[in-house]
């Protein structure tokens, strides 16, 4: 692919996001500017209340800021309908949420193959590419369990694969350690992170977990809804 | 349908509580709707089958009824010469006890002219001969050419055709001068009870002034059978209430089960599922549960319909089963509907947890 013409992931441009608190309003984002690059993890790392999760939900096209610019894939999101909006998310970016959130009438196969169900795609032909990214987690011989039979890391690792479905410009990573123990949570951030460089997906990574900030390839800080200056990480390749 | 049929697979209990309901209601429904049909027709089949298009009835003050109507010979005769007036038979209609050698029946004997075309197809009277229902002639057990005493009087038999019923008796045919001697003994009385009109383009409201007679179409007339609105009207109310009930049901379970599905409705449209996706899926399902227990619901009807068919009034018709069961179906579609709409307002954030 040509690297000139290829859009970027993820492009926020100046983006304030506001929210109602009492009679006044709290400013949740203040003037954010951000770009995930294909092929890169992206921590965003601050204390709880920075504004973390409201950057994710701006960027998953859940929320729509009060003044700026978001572009997902080179698409401009502003002033787009909510039908638009979720075709975008649909087919661009993929949403691995903090806890699971798996259907717990689907198989772990099934849950991948929602996705192209969702896409209006025939679920049964996508068979051959859930079973793909299930061995790609780790999962192989796992494919026909329920959620309930299935362990948190498991089901953690099916909550990836299900975001790589529709094969995603943009991932979109909530606190994905919050509810494993330290190695397990390692091994997902390393999972992720491989998953980033081999399928050169752009991944923005909330966490407030810094002992995982090792395996990523840039870090931001976000306070008082403010980014500040990405810091050094163990593997990182430099900033932008 | 593909979260919406792996619901119905994992969540069993629920669906088959659900399922067992509907079944239960449209089984329910179906059987009044066969009983409510057959009472009608034991109550009113030899009207509705008569070859004609208006009843004429004698006019008085009080409400039009079969059983207080009388119509005079004069009156028929303007009727049959009235423009527009095909054919005017008079029709005399009276309670009778019949009697033969293979039983008694309490019967509704129908007068009129040897020859008149409102006979059953194919039959034909002449003085003291009797043409007897299907359900007459079993109740007597008499058949073609056997004789049978009809109040007092005896009569022939000269064919058994046809189940026409009113009131809930099976109806005897005589000429209107047998009929006339068996409703009113050896004293004057009427002619005929009302007049049977095949009309085309008859001005029947100014006939009615002139000739003093009260016309309505032929189907209307029913409501003058002595408790036939009553009853009807108690089934059917009966009915309506079912058909409100399981909407309601239907609405409430849905309505349950949608809150239930909010974090996985969340999560579906945070994933990217349109709206529209989530209401198909969701009223797919709705369906799939209302026309699989009505189904089996209206098949326990009319397998229990066919079983008491004998003893019971109960019409097995497609009409009687099939029209119910859609509305029972459409009723409930719209319960879905209105329950499960409250999936547009999920927000898909909720996925997300707190996003501050």
């Amino acid at each position: 692919m040509n690297a000139a013409t290829t859009p970027t992931p993820l492009r926020m441009t100046d983006v304030t996001l506001t929210y109602p608190d009492g009679r006044g309003r709290l400013t949740a984002l203040d003037r954010v500017s951000l770009r995930a690059e294909a092929g890169s993890v992206t921590a965003v790392v601050g204390p709880s209340g920075s504004g973390k999760s409201s950057l994710l939900a701006v960027a998953a096209t859940l929320v729509t800021p009060d003044s700026g610019s978001v572009e997902v894939a080179g698409e401009e999101t502003a002033g787009r309908g909510a039908a638009a909006l979720t075709r975008l998310r649909r087919s661009r970016v993929g949403i691995v949420f903090q806890q699971p959130h798996l259907l717990a009438s689907l198989t772990a196969r099934e849950q991948l193959q929602v996705m192209a169900d969702l896409e209006g795609r025939s679920p049964r032909s996508a068979k051959g590419r859930a079973e793909e990214l299930l061995a790609a987690v780790g999962l192989e011989g796992e494919a026909h369990r329920r959620p309930h039979q299935l362990s948190g890391g498991q089901r953690q690792r099916v909550n990836i694969a299900r975001a790589l479905m529709n094969d995603p410009d943009l991932l979109l990573v909530d606190e994905p350690t919050s509810a494993l123990d330290r190695g397990r949570g390692a091994t997902v951030v390393e999972l992720l992170t491989g998953l980033t460089h081999r399928r050169a997906v752009a991944t923005l990574l909330v966490t407030h977990d810094r002992e995982q900030l090792a395996a990523v390839d840039r870090v931001v800080e976000v306070h008082d809804g403010r980014l500040r200056s990405p810091q050094p990480s163990g593997r990182r390749q430099g900033t932008s | 349908m593909f979260v919406a049929l792996r619901d119905l697979r994992f969540a069993k209990g629920r669906f088959a509580l659900m399922g067992t309901v509907t079944v239960l209601i449209a089984a329910l429904v179906g059987l009044l709707s066969g009983l409510t049909s057959g009472l009608a027709h034991q109550n009113t089949s030899a009207v509705t089958g008569l070859r004609a298009d208006r009843i004429a009835f004698g006019a008085t003050d009080e409400d039009r009824s079969y059983t207080d109507s009388t119509v005079s010979a004069e009156q028929w005769r303007q009727w049959a010469r009235a423009p527009g007036v095909e054919a005017a038979e008079p029709l005399g209609i009276a309670a009778a006890k019949a009697r033969a050698d293979g039983g008694t029946a309490s019967v509704s004997a129908f007068g009129t002219e040897p020859g008149a075309g409102i006979l059953p197809e194919g039959s034909a009277l002449a003085a003291s001969e009797v043409v007897l229902s299907e359900a007459a002639a079993e109740e007597l057990g008499a058949g073609t050419g056997e004789r049978v005493t009809l109040g007092g009087a005896e009569f022939t038999v000269t064919a058994v055709t046809g189940d026409d019923w009113f009131s809930h008796t099976p109806v005897v045919w005589t000429t209107l001068d047998d009929w006339q001697g068996l409703a009113q003994g050896a004293g004057e009385g009427p002619h005929a009870t009302v007049v049977a009109l095949t009309t085309d383009g008859a001005d029947t409201a100014a006939a009615d002034e002139r000739i003093g007679t009260d016309t309505v179409e032929r189907d209307d007339s029913l409501s003058a059978i002595g408790a036939y609105t009553s009853e009807n009207g108690s089934l059917q109310l009966m009915r309506g209430f079912l058909f409100a009930i399981s909407a309601l049901v239907v609405g409430a379970f849905f309505t349950v089960w949608t809150i239930q599905r909010r974090p996985d409705v969340a999560v579906l449209k945070a994933l990217g599922a349109s709206t529209r996706y989530l209401l198909k899926d969701a009223l797919g399902q709705a369906l799939v549960l209302l026309v699989a227990g009505t189904a089996v619901g209206t098949g326990i009807a009319a397998a229990v319909g066919a079983a008491v068919a004998g003893t019971v009034p109960f019409v097995l018709t497609a009409g009687s089963l099939l029209a119910p069961s859609g509305v029972l179906v459409v009723l409930g579609a719209l319960g879905a509907v209105l329950a499960v709409r409250r999936i547009t307002s999920v927000d898909p954030l909720i996925a997300l947890g707190s996003a501050r």
